[in-house]
């Protein structure tokens, strides 16, 4: 019971954790928790048609299916998280300033919520689908299966509880800061979606160029540790990042940092930020 | 709105490149998994080659097949077989795992 509770948590830990930093970063937005209970029923849907067409999934595209869907699913949520962060730091300033209540922009308040379900919606779906097939084998093998199911749910709650943890931690910084903070973690979130997805095309075949290892830290901080996963999801981390990874993780934060000056730039002109 | 249209359009146009993928054709390599263990559990491989290996699952349940160190990561369902590619790898010791069935699920693989 207890291995199943931990290989379902370990699971849950990544979807668990970016739940929690997109509740942080919407924070003060009218009808977030609609949105956020929107997407990660969307994901909890999702994942179990996933899990359903694994087997076409998997054969598609010359056997590489599931590689190339796993890639385009973080691609797609890189590219949300990039125009979350944007329309932040557009709007970000006179939304801290107003915390309690947005009553200007409750419409405008709506774009980002639109793009962080969507976030949210693809991480859980990503990551629920190998919690559905793994419980699915447990039930169908029939032998002891009472007992490991008991642990995968648990290893679910303990996940969500994760996800509270998380939310509750961030909402410890003050409102001041919070959106500098949850801006930068989700910069960090989208750099290793990115260098993640990278691996995924090249597991498929299709970006096989400059995957020579840079570097080795397994001896230092296995990806397979508890804080060796966490640090996976919040920044990317990789005991063996591919030349190519490397490369794609920092340019997806400069095209990042581009994108948000541009936005800081067309939103208050008289502000020149450095 | 344009804004959010531009960023799905740009998702949109990222996923494109998915739709292709090169045909490869298949090693001999092989491994296979019956009652959540492999055999054979100790595969030679070549290393610094990208290879591919074909992952049978005879079992009716689904597994992971994964390798942090080799970078594999593939849900392999009940009943069906996977093409897995991987490498190049440095000349070592590679453990490969059923991450469904860690207990019994086992194997290595030999770079050489």
């Amino acid at each position: 019971m207890l291995g199943a509770l931990i290989i379902v948590f370990r699971e849950v830990l990544e979807a668990g954790l970016i739940v929690g930093i997109v509740m942080a970063a919407t924070r003060g937005i009218d009808g977030r928790g609609r949105w956020i209970a929107l997407g990660v029923a969307g994901g909890v849907i999702g994942a179990a048609i996933v899990a359903l067409f694994a087997g076409a999934i998997s054969e598609a595209f010359e056997g590489a299916g599931q590689e190339l869907f796993n890639a385009c699913v973080l691609g797609i949520a890189v590219v949300m998280l990039m125009w979350h962060n944007a329309w932040m730091a557009k709007h970000g300033r006179e939304m801290a300033a107003e915390l309690r209540s947005v009553g200007t922009s409750i419409a405008e308040g709506q774009k980002p919520l639109t793009a962080l379900a969507v976030v949210v919606g693809l991480a859980v779906l990503r990551e629920g689908s190998e919690v559905v097939l793994f419980l699915y084998g447990i039930l169908a093998s029939g032998t002891s299966g009472m007992a490991l199911f008991t642990g995968g749910v648990l290893g679910v709650i303990a996940g969500a509880a994760f996800t509270a943890l998380t939310y509750f931690g961030l909402l410890a910084i003050p409102s001041r800061h919070i959106f500098t903070v949850t801006t930068w973690m989700i910069t960090l979130l989208a750099a290793g979606m990115a260098a993640q997805s990278v691996q995924f095309l090249n597991a498929a075949g299709t970006l096989t160029v400059l995957d020579r290892t840079v570097w080795d830290t397994s001896w230092l901080l296995s990806e397979g540790s508890l804080v060796g996963k966490l640090l996976h999801t919040l920044i990317g981390y990789t005991e063996r990042p591919s030349e190519m990874q490397l490369i794609v993780y920092i340019a997806v934060i400069v095209v990042m940092a581009l994108l948000m000056r541009l936005a800081r730039g067309t939103s208050a002109p008289r502000h020149k930020t450095a | 709105m344009r804004p959010f249209a531009t960023a799905l359009a740009v998702a949109v146009l990222l996923a494109a490149p998915c739709a292709y993928a090169p045909t490869f054709a298949a090693d001999d390599l092989t491994v296979t998994i019956k009652d959540h263990k492999f055999t054979p559990s100790e595969i030679r491989i070549p290393a610094n080659k990208r290879l591919s290996i074909v992952v049978i699952n005879n079992d009716p349940t689904p597994e992971e097949f994964e390798s942090l160190p080799m970078k594999i990561e593939k849900v392999i369902p009940g009943n069906s077989k996977a093409l897995v590619r991987f490498g190049p790898i440095a000349p070592g010791r590679y453990e490969f795992i059923g991450e469904f069935n860690q207990a019994t699920a086992k194997g290595v693989m030999i770079a050489e």
